[in-house]
């Protein structure tokens, strides 16, 4: 197929959602001309998301054209290098955008910090407990930054995604409300925290008499009406509902289309071309030297685009697959250990205690994917772990996030699964039933990565990724505790009754879990553990950037798009101040 | 009501996969005190609609080979879509309740259905073409999809399944003002198919206007 090849650019970023948006504009601030390729088809939130259509349970959380298009690209899947992968032939377990935004579009907003307990822990658990308190084959690391370094760019994100919350620990100063365990800020959320729901204040209660710190969740959906750092206007969330896997039709949520994009239109620097599907990063004959990208568009052809500097940007999925193709660092080997691309591939522990009540009536519709009340005690290191004998925690907490009337309608165990009694069972427990719910951190192993299929391909012939992913005993452990606990919480709020989820044996890719997949090009100190260095610069190829979940070396409990947010604004930070003035390697 | 424009035509059902449809869903979701069950709420209408939209031959879904089987934990492997997988798993189920009972499955009684649609789930029936877990699970997800999903799509009539819940449909602006607020929210239910009808009013940001319900005592 001939190629086209276009007028280099400055620097091409590779995907639109919440990475690509944010290091365009901050490139672009720079004065640097920026081309921005998407995959996905454009959006125009005024007339693509609108009330009162975007409130249709059907078209957004089940069937929505807003989410990977798995007919041309999925991944495939196997629990261990023994099977044959097989395709994800439907969503189910994670759900990755497509279109301009990305997956951000579609979050929930629960726009947490990571703790600096996470950034070190490998140091800080050897540390405390001792070289041997990590299982042997697990692969966790320091992410070569500390949160003192990364606190400025946590700020910087909240002030572009409208954060709201309560500062619990201020410049070391523990207030109340806040919550006290997490890093220290160096100023106040820029809104004030969600209002507790009737359920949130019910938990509250229970863990404050169990002797938790509760707090409301930090949220990306504004709690005021807000002008962002980049002057862009955020309306005040009316707790509709329909939130996470819906784009907000009042522009609420912060997310790239609504928080960045519209600054980033006006810029005469900028361009944003979609539906062009980046298959290979370009190098020149050293292999040392980025090009610039290929990529198909939406008729077919294949182009060629030039830049002096190339961020890939993606889902993590595809900014370790792009590596791949591109034959742009060495492929982790799990039978050897080495290698680095592909290796750490990691996900989050979630669960539930559902709750239900036969005094107590809530409004389980009214809320948004941000709205909850949280306890971090159980996460990080703050409870001694030489007894309890795992690495890593969790943060518990009562969501208010809209309960839609397809998929939210959890019945007491023992209810039949549809019939006469499902229906009464139905009727009676939906305004009346609550979750606590674990969202636990996941270690990486050995034996869990990302490489590509040896036999299934894409629609343009690619070879698909391959994931090979499946819990260990440290996070079925760390389950089995947090379920204790969430447990007590759940007594103490005196439901009628209350069942706890089992712990899978198996990680399945069938029902729904979180869309924080992570890892795969990994950040670090040394080449020999990483794909990228702290400056998310590649080691191999100093003038491409990859940016995103992918670097996470493994997954702390928060969700991870605060981090995701914080490390583009550090990445773009670090290519303005000192790679711009000297092209090289950083570290 | 607005409901009434919905019409009792199929585009892609046949008349004994409707008849055995509406006979299976009404035994999944029956009509009883609490209201009208599945069938009457048009879920056989739903099903035949969404048949006919992109996800009836799992325009989206990754549909290369080769076909394994794969583990459970690997998900859909089927190399049937929906459309194939109600034709199929239809004729089928007939061929078999005939040759038990002589009779096709919405001809048994009630009792024996079922009987029957457990077997199905459990994937104690042996299908020639396809596990009998795998038509029960679909069946058992479009129901509910059905039942709950905006009447625009043909089912949900009489919002009978957002009745049944307590659930107001398309939000108020007013959850705002109630979000801390411990009182039952309840509204008579507005769907996006009101609205399009001009059977509901929207307030200027497009939020539905609620006409709230009197509480009820008990219930």
């Amino acid at each position: 197929m001939a190629t086209t090849r276009l007028k280099p650019v400055d620097a091409v970023v590779v995907g639109s959602g919440v990475v690509g948006s944010i290091m365009s504009m901050e490139l672009a601030n720079a004065g640097l001309k920026v081309l921005c390729l998407e995959r996905g088809r454009m959006i125009d939130p005024q007339t693509d998301f609108v009330m009162p259509y975007v409130h249709d349970e059907l078209k957004y959380d089940r069937h929505s054209d807003i989410f990977q298009n798995l007919s041309r690209e999925t991944i495939t899947f196997r629990n261990h290098a023994s099977q044959t992968a097989l395709p994800m032939r439907e969503l189910g377990s994670f759900k990755p955008g497509e279109m301009v935004g990305g997956t951000a579009a579609h979050w929930g907003g629960n726009a947490r910090r990571f703790l600096p307990h996470d950034f070190e822990i490998r140091s800080k658990v050897t540390e405390r407990y001792g070289k041997n308190f990590f299982p042997e084959d697990c692969t966790a690391q320091d992410w070569g930054v500390t949160f003192d370094e990364i606190e400025p760019y946590y700020d910087q994100f909240e002030h572009i995604y409208g954060v709201s919350g309560k500062a619990g620990n201020l410049n070391g100063e523990i207030r109340e409300g806040g919550n006290p365990h997490e890093g220290p800020r160096s100023r106040e959320f820029p809104n004030p925290p969600t209002r507790p729901t009737p359920q949130g204040q019910l938990f509250a209660k229970a863990v404050a008499e169990l002797g938790y710190a509760p707090f409301q969740g930090p949220a990306a959906a504004m709690t005021q009406d807000y002008n962002n750092l980049y002057k862009v206007m955020l309306l005040e969330c009316q707790h509709g509902g329909f939130c996470s896997s819906h784009v907000c039709a009042q522009g609420a949520k912060a997310n790239p289309l609504t928080a960045v994009l519209p600054a980033l239109y006006k810029k005469e620097n900028f361009e944003l071309r979609p539906l062009c599907n980046v298959i290979k990063v370009n190098t020149d004959s050293t292999g040392k030297q980025a090009t610039g990208v290929t990529y198909i568009d939406a008729r077919g052809r294949e182009v060629e685009q030039p830049a002096s500097i190339v961020v890939l940007a993606t889902y993590c999925f595809n900014n370790t697959r792009l590596l791949l193709l591109s034959g742009i660092g060495k492929p982790y080997d799990p039978q050897t250990g080495r290698g680095v691309v592909g290796r750490n591939y990691s996900y989050q522990v979630g669960g539930r205690v559902h709750l239900f009540f036969d005094d107590r009536e809530f409004n389980p519709f009214i809320g948004g994917g941000q709205v909850n009340t949280s306890i971090d005690e159980l996460n990080g290191d703050v409870i001694d772990r030489s007894k309890l004998g795992f690495v890593g925690g969790a943060y518990i907490n009562c969501p208010s996030a809209g309960a839609s009337p397809i998929k939210s309608k959890p019945l007491p165990h023992g209810t039949p699964r549809w019939g006469a009694e499902w229906k009464k069972a139905v009727a009676h427990n939906y305004r009346r039933t609550l979750g606590v719910h674990i969202h636990g951190s996941c270690m990486s192993y050995r034996q869990n990565y990302l490489d590509l299929d040896p036999t299934y391909r894409d629609a343009n012939g690619l070879p698909l990724l391959r994931m090979t992913f499946d819990w260990h005993k440290n996070e079925q452990k760390m389950a089995a505790w947090m379920y204790e606990r969430c447990v007590e919480i759940a007594k103490a709020m005196k439901p009628a009754k209350y069942h706890a989820h089992a712990i899978p044996a198996k990680y399945s890719i069938v029902p729904y879990q979180s869309t924080h997949n992570i890892g795969g090009a990994v950040m670090g100190t040394d080449p020999a553990t990483s794909v990228v260095n702290k400056y998310l610069q590649s080691w191999d190829v100093p003038n491409l950037f990859v940016v995103g979940g992918s670097a996470f070396p493994q997954n702390p409990a928060q969700g991870p798009t605060g981090t995701i947010g914080m490390l583009a604004c550090w990445a773009a930070d670090g290519i303005k101040e000192n790679y711009i003035p000297k092209p090289g390697p950083m570290a | 009501m607005a409901e009434s424009a919905v019409l009792h035509a199929y585009g892609y059902l046949t008349q004994p996969e409707v008849r055995f449809l509406d006979a299976a869903v009404e035994r999944l979701i029956p009509t009883d005190e609490l209201g009208p069950g599945a069938r009457d709420a048009g879920v056989t209408c739903y099903i035949d609609r969404h048949l006919c939209s992109a996800w009836g031959t799992h325009g989206r879904n990754y549909r290369s080979g080769p076909w394994l089987e794969g583990a459970p934990e690997q998900g859909f492997q089927s190399r049937l879509t929906p459309q194939e997988i109600y034709r199929i798993g239809i004729q089928e189920i007939n061929e078999y309740c005939r040759a038990q009972h002589d009779k096709p499955f919405d001809q048994l009684p009630a009792a024996r259905q079922d009987e029957f649609l457990k077997a199905l789930e459990q994937n104690k029936v042996e299908l020639p073409s396809l596990s009998s877990k795998l038509f029960f699970d679909l069946l058992w997800r479009n129901t509910e999809e059905g039942y709950f999903a905006d009447p625009m799509y043909g089912g949900n009539r009489g919002k009978v399944g957002w009745k049944l819940l307590g659930f107001p449909g398309v939000a108020s602006s007013a959850y705002n003002a109630h979000l801390d607020n411990p009182e039952p929210y309840r509204a008579e239910p507005v769907s996006i198919l009101d609205i399009q009808m001009k059977q509901a009013q929207v307030d200027g940001q497009g939020f539905a206007k609620h006409i709230m319900l009197k509480q009820e005592g008990g219930k």
